[in-house]
């Protein structure tokens, strides 16, 4: 993906403390993060369906503050803001500046945008699709991934690229994030469950483990 | 299209970044006021995720797969048809994947470019989960990650780390603790922690 998001297997992340009792740890800290998550589920529905794809571009298009310093539900509302304000459903800037008036500041807030929602939608509710033709990998082949990937809304990890590995499970057919994302089309396609050793990832010295990624048949070089 | 928001914008007359809870609030106003949002399908969204579907969906799955071995083939075979048996679908739970942890395997789960996470059966997930270090590091050094979080892994067991960077959701059935055979599903579910559905933990004996 090469974003703002794609950090796996990035080093220089601190370490990862163990998790307090389940009955201490509710899926909402504070009130704010229920509204944030809700809104962005409307939001999503407001601009193109519910297209999560979009909603992951939306997050791994975000500047690193407001990916990282406003937390999980935070990064939510940004993306939630990012796309809103592309479709011309609000203003630049109007989030700020209601925020502003709300804490007293006198501020002039934008008027409504002229609506540019995207002329897009589904084929059908949810992700996974019927595709006829068979898949071009079967259980058990080796597989490379590709080294470039051009498009900013792509789904393969750095960490994986140019890795070669082995098909652990063909899944069922997905759209194409890096398409669907942008309201390009679905491009419906196979999915695979590939299984790489951790010395094809980082090199023989790493620890030792093995690891399945989906990637799309897209990412998959043709057989050798 | 990548036009991302300008780093500099978030900021107050005195130059503070505005913190998400105000905006949040701004931003929710307005939509209501344009009635483009209605705070009552908000509630109802929050106190769905608050209240009826978390991890104890996934803890029944469990226990029932524990204590009825033809249940068990078939979460493993089918996941998503056999976690809808119980009654458990819904977003994020489009394809859901079963892996069983067993003396000499030890899967667990991650989603490095975001958080993805089984809905339908663990609910929204846990902070540690969204942490960037355990999205970044549970994918490189597992053994170190786990060991960090309270989870000892033995040298002879394998590791294997599920990245779900599509929509297949992954959910770990873990190892039943000795002990605990005679149980019944009511008396198992108390013992199975959402952790150990994510392969973070162990589950232990009463």
């Amino acid at each position: 993906m090469d974003s703002v998001a794609d950090i796996g297997g990035a080093t220089g992340w601190g370490q990862v403390s163990p998790p307090p009792p389940q009955d201490q740890d509710p899926p909402f800290h504070d009130a704010w993060e229920g509204r944030a998550f809700a809104l962005t589920l409307l939001a999503m529905g407001r601009v193109s369906g519910q297209n999560l794809d979009a909603f992951r571009y939306a997050l791994s298009r975000l500047d690193s503050k407001s990916y990282f310093d406003d937390g999980y539900y935070g990064r939510w509302l940004n993306a939630s803001e990012l796309m809103l304000v592309e479709s011309g459903i609000i203003a630049p800037g109007a989030v700020d500046a209601r925020a502003r008036k709300n804490a007293g500041e006198s501020v002039e807030e934008p008027g409504e945008p002229e609506p540019s929602k995207p002329d897009y939608s589904a084929t059908a509710a949810g992700s996974l699709r019927q595709v006829e033709e068979a898949p071009r990998f079967a259980v058990g082949d080796t597989v490379t991934t590709l080294t470039d990937v051009e498009s900013d809304a792509n789904k393969l990890p750095l960490y994986v690229r140019g890795r070669t590995g082995v098909v652990e499970a063909v899944q069922p057919a997905h759209v194409f994030p890096e398409t669907h994302a942008r309201f390009l089309g679905e491009k419906a396609q196979h999915v695979y469950s590939v299984r790489f050793t951790s010395t094809e990832l980082y090199g023989a010295d790493a620890e030792k483990f093995d690891l399945t990624i989906e990637i799309f048949d897209d990412y998959l070089q043709e057989k050798a | 299209m990548s036009t991302a928001l300008n780093p500099d914008e978030h900021l107050d007359g005195s130059g503070n970044r505005i913190g998400p809870a105000l905006r949040t609030e701004a931003l929710e106003q307005l939509l209501t006021e344009r009635g483009l949002v209605d705070p009552n399908v908000m509630d109802k969204f929050i106190a769905t995720y608050e209240t009826a579907v978390g991890p104890l969906n996934g803890a029944k799955v469990v226990a029932k797969a524990w204590t009825d071995p033809e249940y068990k083939a078939r979460l493993l075979a089918e996941g998503t048809a056999a976690i809808k048996e119980l009654g458990f679908a819904g977003p994020q739970g489009e394809h859901i994947v079963v892996v069983e942890n067993t003396d000499s395997v030890h899967n667990v789960v991650v989603c490095t470019l975001c958080s993805c996470y089984p809905w339908p059966v663990l609910g929204l997930p846990p902070a540690w989960y969204k942490d960037p270090a355990y999205r970044a590091r549970v994918v490189r050094e597992p053994r170190k990650v786990l060991s960090e979080m309270g989870c000892e892994v033995g040298d002879d067991v394998e590791i294997i780390v599920r990245d779900s960077s599509a929509e297949v959701r992954w959910l770990v059935l873990p190892q039943q603790p000795a002990g605990t055979e005679g149980l019944s599903e009511e008396e198992l579910i108390p013992l199975i922690t959402r952790d150990a559905l994510v392969g973070v933990a162990h589950i232990s004996a009463p």
